[in-house]
């Protein structure tokens, strides 16, 4: 079983968001950077189980500059068996699926997971257009994947209930929460990440959209306090002046 | 040159979701005066399929086959391409849920076709075609240009309401043959809620409670005062970690992200991976004893107190709300 597993890098969640360049770009001065949780927690960790648990090969992939190395070593600390950059400079997710289906194309993956989102730019879409480039199923937001028979069963979430999955090898999957536990990387896996290799590949990353400008949200007003001895009067204010219930 | 609508259809109607979609599809019709298209892929009377028609589409191309009877990302990819071709489309609209998330990333790579998922506003044609959409899990906005010829966007369920007009959608059979469609996947449907229980992604209220609730045997009051305003329940992460909740209950960063009109927070203490689930919401209410809890910094409404009071007196409050209209 061969296993590839699309990795990108994102802010640490409580990182002050701010941009520069008049509002174009990410300021990433003092921002710590983390494997996307969604890439880490569920896709990564349960390649690993799957490999554990029927052999095989579990390598990462990631598309950017050096900087990415940090987190490279973190996915081969956990447990990946190698790594690849991709040294291109994507500005859109079809930048990211474009680069990564170029190198993956000829490469006989049985199984490609991405997690189901980033936390920067939450668009859900590197999966998708990775399966439609490469010709191959793709079911996103699965949050059980086991293998059967050669095939893998999924769980996805439906209007009052679950979907149930069954799709061929081999295909694109998007994970999410419940497909797997978080792992911390033990001192072992640390020491072996050091050199374990990542291969570093060129690439290009063509963009269909662009980032005109960022902006914040506007400044909440405050909380309006009730006095617990009046909660009859939240619910006037709620369904008087918030009119939602 | 036309819009086209991707709409979903559950129980013989609309998706209220969908609707939205229509509605914000057909707005941009108009300005581009172009004609809005609703695909409808799904079981439904073509009465209720022309009700398209109040949410300001042309027109409703109407597909129901077994190929689509589960969101299979490359049969309904397909599909939709053709009908992009055959209705001369430049726009095309999904909802950002789950089958948005499955097919528009296929359409766009196999159309070339830029995307922004997740729009919040219509889009900008002053200048271009630029769309909104929140970026850094709601802590910013993005304002992003399209500039392929074929533009899609999935809308923000929740996020832009539908307008009504008077006009009628006239409803045609799709016109080429669904029967090549095969789907790769195939998929079979559980149902794993309890009657009555209200499916928490697209809840418009929304009651969450967190460890200020000391144990999975408190929750009887959560459920009660669920109950009466009509809500689903949430819960944080440490809850359903330790599993005093399920799974699919964990609103956040790493759970389920919500939009409801209204999110009542109970002993939740507000960390930033939580917020980052439930800051798209229209009004929070946050009820904890620690008046230093994060969680007040992003409320509309708070008590500070103790849960185990304030909850029953809100229960019964929104009941006498209820039982006096």
């Amino acid at each position: 079983m061969k296993i590839l597993v699309c990795i990108s890098q994102a802010p640490d969640t409580t990182s002050k968001i701010s941009f520069i360049d008049n509002d174009t770009r990410f300021n990433d001065d003092k921002v710590q950077f983390i494997v996307n949780p969604y890439d880490e927690w569920y896709a990564l960790v349960r390649a690993l189980e799957i490999k554990e648990s029927l052999g095989g090969h579990v390598s990462a992939i990631s598309v950017g500059g050096p900087a990415l190395e940090t987190v490279i070593r973190k996915v081969l600390a956990i447990g990946a068996d190698d790594a690849i950059r991709i040294d291109a400079e994507p500005s859109d997710s079809f930048g990211v699926a474009s680069a990564i289906a170029e190198y993956a194309k000829d490469k006989g993956y049985d199984l490609i997971l991405t997690g189901k989102e980033t936390i920067d730019y939450n668009g859900s879409e590197v999966g998708g257009m990775l399966a439609e480039l490469l010709g191959l199923p793709f079911v996103s937001l699965a949050s059980k994947l086991d293998l059967s028979e050669g095939k893998v069963v999924l769980e996805t979430a439906a209007e009052g209930g679950l979907e149930i999955v069954t799709a061929p090898l081999p295909c694109v999957i998007s994970a999410a929460k419940g497909m797997a536990e978080a792992r911390i990387p033990n001192m072992r896996g640390i020491m072996a990440a050091r050199t374990k290799p990542i291969e570093v590949a060129a690439g290009n990353a063509p963009a269909l959209v662009q980032i005109k400008k960022f902006s914040l949200p506007a400044p909440k007003s405050s909380v309006k306090l009730i006095d617990p001895e009046n909660v009859e009067q939240l619910v006037e204010l709620l369904h008087n002046e918030a009119k939602v219930i | 040159m036309s819009v086209l609508i991707v709409a979903e259809i559950a129980k013989g109607a609309f998706r209220k979701s969908s609707l939205e979609a229509i509605s914000y599809g057909s707005r941009i019709a108009s300005k581009l005066e172009m004609n809005a298209i609703v695909l409808a892929i799904g079981t439904a009377a073509d009465a209720q399929l022309a009700l398209a028609g109040n949410y300001g589409a042309a027109k409703v191309i109407k597909v129901d086959h077994p190929n689509f009877q589960h969101p299979d990302s490359g049969a309904y990819t397909a599909l939709i391409a053709d009908v992009v071709a055959s209705t001369q489309s430049s726009v095309v609209l999904f909802t950002h849920d789950n089958l948005g998330k499955a097919v528009a990333p296929r359409l766009s790579a196999r159309l070339r076709a830029g995307l922004v998922s997740g729009a919040t506003a219509l889009p900008d044609l002053s200048e271009g075609f630029v769309v909104q959409k929140n970026v850094y899990s709601g802590k910013a906005m993005a304002a992003i240009a399209i500039t392929t010829p074929v533009k899609i966007i999935s809308l923000m369920p929740n996020s832009v309401s539908p307008v009504l007009s008077q006009g009628t959608a006239e409803v045609e059979a799709f016109s080429g043959s669904a029967d090549g469609y095969k789907p790769q996947t195939s998929s079979r449907y559980e149902h794993t809620e309890r009657d009555g229980e209200i499916s928490l992604p697209e809840a418009e209220l929304v009651v969450s409670a967190g460890r200020g609730l000391k144990g999975p045997e408190n929750w009887g009051m959560i459920e009660e005062l669920a109950g009466v305003l009509g809500a689903a329940t949430a819960c944080s992460r440490p809850v359903s970690d330790i599993g005093w909740r399920p799974h699919h209950e964990h609103v956040g960063q790493t759970g389920l992200a919500i939009r409801p009109n209204l999110y009542i927070a109970i002993g939740i203490s507000g960390a930033i991976q939580h917020l980052a689930g439930v800051n798209g919401s229209k009004v929070i209410v946050v009820i904890n004893k620690d008046p230093e809890a994060p969680f007040f910094k992003a409320a509309d409404y708070g008590i500070v107190g103790d849960a185990f009071e304030i909850v029953p007196k809100l229960t019964a409050a929104i009941k006498k709300l209820k039982s006096a209209n």
